[in-house]
């Protein structure tokens, strides 16, 4: 009587193990991501929707859409935005392309390879701020290297901070010093990947340099490239700390005429100057979704490049 | 063979910079040591001239140590607001300066009480500015500005204007008009890559300091578009940097420190923390710089207070290290070495203050000049935004600074941004 019991149960138990003890294995980072990612999401979606003073002890008040319909009627708002996609364009682009080509050279039989690869990565790997503070002394008006340089050849000297396209070349700068090297050797890792064969090949059929690279290398490495631009993307739509520092002043309005304040900056400034921690959750999920809109677009474009290639 | 190489050194890489990382982040733990020791965090802005009295503390009070930690001016009072606002990472002790002690009163439950029993020794408007509507008082304060010009005499002499500091004072006597004149005056001799005041927004904030209403009325709504005193600071200010007569530096920027060690500005506004200022920024030129009264004469820009967050972990101890390095003693000693003129005003008529000479202003008798601007100061009622209104002014005028505006077009969207503020 008690055995079949018994064996039923152990089997049970058998299902039970084979069905769920996966899950548990994976628990783990669910647990983190929702207590670390997922709420707080949802969270600042919720706070979006109040009036909420961080000051006041956080008292506040349901005010359903009334953040949002203020944010697109905000002109600040975008301004930064558009500031945010014109430092976003001047600095991954070109950096892409950089990354793409310094890989390139570090594909070749070099002197000293492995350092030379591993010294692409140390701007990634120094500190963002002090980064910035170095670049922000380069790019200084009255004692600048930058304008110092220029003004051997006769230009200048520009006041970095003070228009639009020149503080915004100047931020790009920063950036694409800090991730360049990072893409290059992402692109690296994979170009190494690349059958050795293809190349033998073309090489037979007479095909030159430009021509390996264009045909061969930059299709094989279509995932990549789509990889680094969304990633890019992403980042790049978040900048914060080199507006920041770049205006000298430690002032969340980038610049005199907010010139170079980015959304993440406005953010940042409507939270922690203005205290108001609604609104402020509002341009969150607002740049949440356009930095979703913009990945997608640009997975969907770099796919379509990379394929006309083939 | 070549792609394990490579996988190494990328491993190695990766390895290296989580290490980096890792360093950035140091352990600033403060709190209760082993047997009843206790460290105390203080957090400033600027250069409160501390330094010497904190050992002189540890050394009397052997269980306690205490930490610094500065931030700029900026950064510092909105950490302090986050940290309120979250319910921790405040220190136990935090400096707030008066363009910001009302915001904080205005969250005044956040702060310790420290009570009424040294009412008496204050100057009654100093009492007054930290005190919240229920009567309690949430800062010591520690120094006022007053108002003087600071000045280089070298650069004055080689434009060609007199550098004796009776005379100098005598020329602008009558008010800022005048010494706009005597830039003017500068400027057609002036030393090469040399301008006769350091940038547009802080020489505002010493015009707008000397006005009987500034920013906000006495019932706490903000008149910076209505006070027509506000709008004649402005169009001075204009007038002054339409006179090329501005080194268009933004203050306490790494180019404005810069400024002082390269000479690039003659005179600058001058309260009394100013010196302070200009003894850490500009050593090179000790003797150079001297003091002159300021235009119009009286007025008030800056001044702090010390406060102890409750969310602090030593509240009692704080409040303790707080009253000692405002009782008077410490702010005869501060005054002394570092300049900051006291909020105590007995010590005003003490000899050691009111006849003191500083050697780093070519002996100028800063006590004497100080305190009679700090006798004659008729104090501004200071609302909870002044801090961000100042920094939206400053923005507005180096908007004309850098040309990008005329002046109306910049003090409308001035107005609008301080609007903006009031919501």
């Amino acid at each position: 009587m008690a055995i079949p019991a018994l064996t039923a149960r152990r089997a049970r138990l058998n299902r039970l193990d084979t069905k769920g003890s996966p899950y548990l294995y994976v628990l783990p980072f669910f647990v983190l991501f929702g207590a670390f990612g997922l709420f707080p999401l949802i969270y600042t979606g919720y706070v979006s929707f109040n009036d909420w003073n961080l000051l006041d002890a956080g008292s506040h008040e349901w005010v359903g859409l009334a953040n949002y319909r203020e944010l697109v009627r905000d002109p600040y708002f975008w301004n930064a935005l558009g500031n945010t996609l014109s430092i976003w364009v001047l600095s991954t682009v070109p950096q892409l392309l950089a990354a793409l080509w310094i890989a390139h050279l570090l594909n070749h039989k070099l002197r000293a390879r492995t350092s030379l690869r591993m010294g692409v990565l140390l701007p990634n790997i120094t500190s963002i701020v002090a980064v910035t503070i170095v670049f922000t002394q380069l790019f200084g008006r009255d004692f600048g290297m930058v304008n110092w340089l220029l003004g051997v050849v006769g230009i200048g000297p520009i006041d970095w901070q003070a228009d639009t396209w020149s503080s915004h070349l100047a931020i790009s700068i920063i950036v694409a010093w800090r991730w360049t090297g990072y893409n290059a050797l992402i692109y690296l890792a994979s170009m190494q990947a690349v059958p050795h064969d293809l190349y033998e090949a073309a090489e037979l059929d007479g095909a030159s340099s430009a021509q390996q690279f264009w045909k061969i290398t930059v299709p094989m490495l279509r995932p990549t490239i789509i990889f680094t631009a969304v990633i890019s993307t992403i980042g790049g739509l978040q900048i914060i700390a080199e507006p920041l520092l770049f205006a000298g002043s430690s002032t969340p309005t980038g610049g005199s005429d907010r010139q170079f304040q980015t959304a993440a900056l406005f953010m940042y400034e409507q939270g922690f100057r203005e205290f108001r921690f609604g609104y402020a959750s509002a341009i969150a999920w607002t740049l949440c979704l356009v930095i979703a809109v913009f990945a997608i677009a640009n997975y969907l474009i770099t796919r379509r490049i990379a394929n006309d290639e083939e | 063979m070549l792609l394990s190489r490579s996988v190494r050194a990328l491993t190695a890489a990766a390895a290296a910079a989580v290490m980096l990382t890792a360093c950035g982040s140091g352990s600033d733990e403060g709190g209760a040591g082993d047997g009843g020791n206790v460290t105390l965090n203080v957090n400033l802005f600027g250069n409160f001239g501390y330094e010497e009295l904190y050992r002189e503390y540890e050394k009397a009070n052997p269980n306690v140590k205490i930490k610094e930690s500065t931030a700029a001016y900026n950064d510092h009072h909105r950490n302090l607001a986050t940290h309120l606002a979250t319910g921790s990472g405040a220190g136990d002790i935090e400096g707030v300066d008066t363009g910001f002690i009302a915001q904080m009163r205005e969250v005044g439950k956040q702060f310790t009480d420290l009570g009424t029993e040294r009412q008496a020794e204050y100057l009654p408007w100093k009492w007054q500015a930290s005190l919240t509507k229920d009567g309690q008082q949430i800062g010591y304060g520690t120094d006022v500005g007053g108002l003087a010009i600071c000045y280089r005499r070298d650069l004055f002499q080689k434009a060609g204007l007199p550098t004796d500091r009776d005379e100098v004072s005598a020329s602008w006597a009558s008010g800022w008009d005048k010494y706009i004149e005597q830039g003017q005056k500068y400027a057609e001799k002036a030393p090469a890559g040399t301008a006769f005041f350091d940038g547009a927004g802080a020489l505002y904030n010493a015009v707008i300091g000397q006005a009987p209403v500034g920013f906000y009325s006495e019932d706490n709504t903000i008149v910076v578009g209505s006070n027509p005193e506000v709008r004649k600071a402005w169009d001075l200010v204009v007038k002054a940097v339409q006179s090329n007569l501005s080194a268009k530096l933004l203050e306490s920027s790494p180019e404005w420190n810069n400024g002082f060690a390269k000479g690039q500005f003659a005179t600058i506004a001058c309260p009394a923390w100013m010196m302070a200022k200009i003894k850490d920024q500009s050593k090179n030129a000790a003797g150079k710089w001297d003091v002159a009264a300021v235009p119009g004469g009286g007025g008030n820009w800056g001044g702090s207070y010390l406060t102890v967050p409750k969310q602090g972990k030593h509240v009692e101890e704080a409040k303790k290290l707080a009253a000692w390095l405002t009782a008077p003693e410490q702010q005869a000693k501060v005054f002394t070495s570092k300049g900051l003129l006291p909020s105590i005003p007995a010590l005003y008529d003490k000899p050691e203050i009111a006849q003191y000479k500083d050697p780093f202003f070519n002996d100028a008798p800063v006590g004497k000049i100080f305190t009679t601007a700090a006798k004659e100061l008729k104090p501004q009622y200071q609302g909870p935004r002044t801090g961000d209104i100042q920094t939206t002014i400053r923005d507005g005028l180096v908007r004309v600074e850098q040309g990008k505006q005329s002046s109306d077009e910049s003090w409308q969207q001035t107005v609008s941004d301080v609007d903006r503020l009031a919501k």
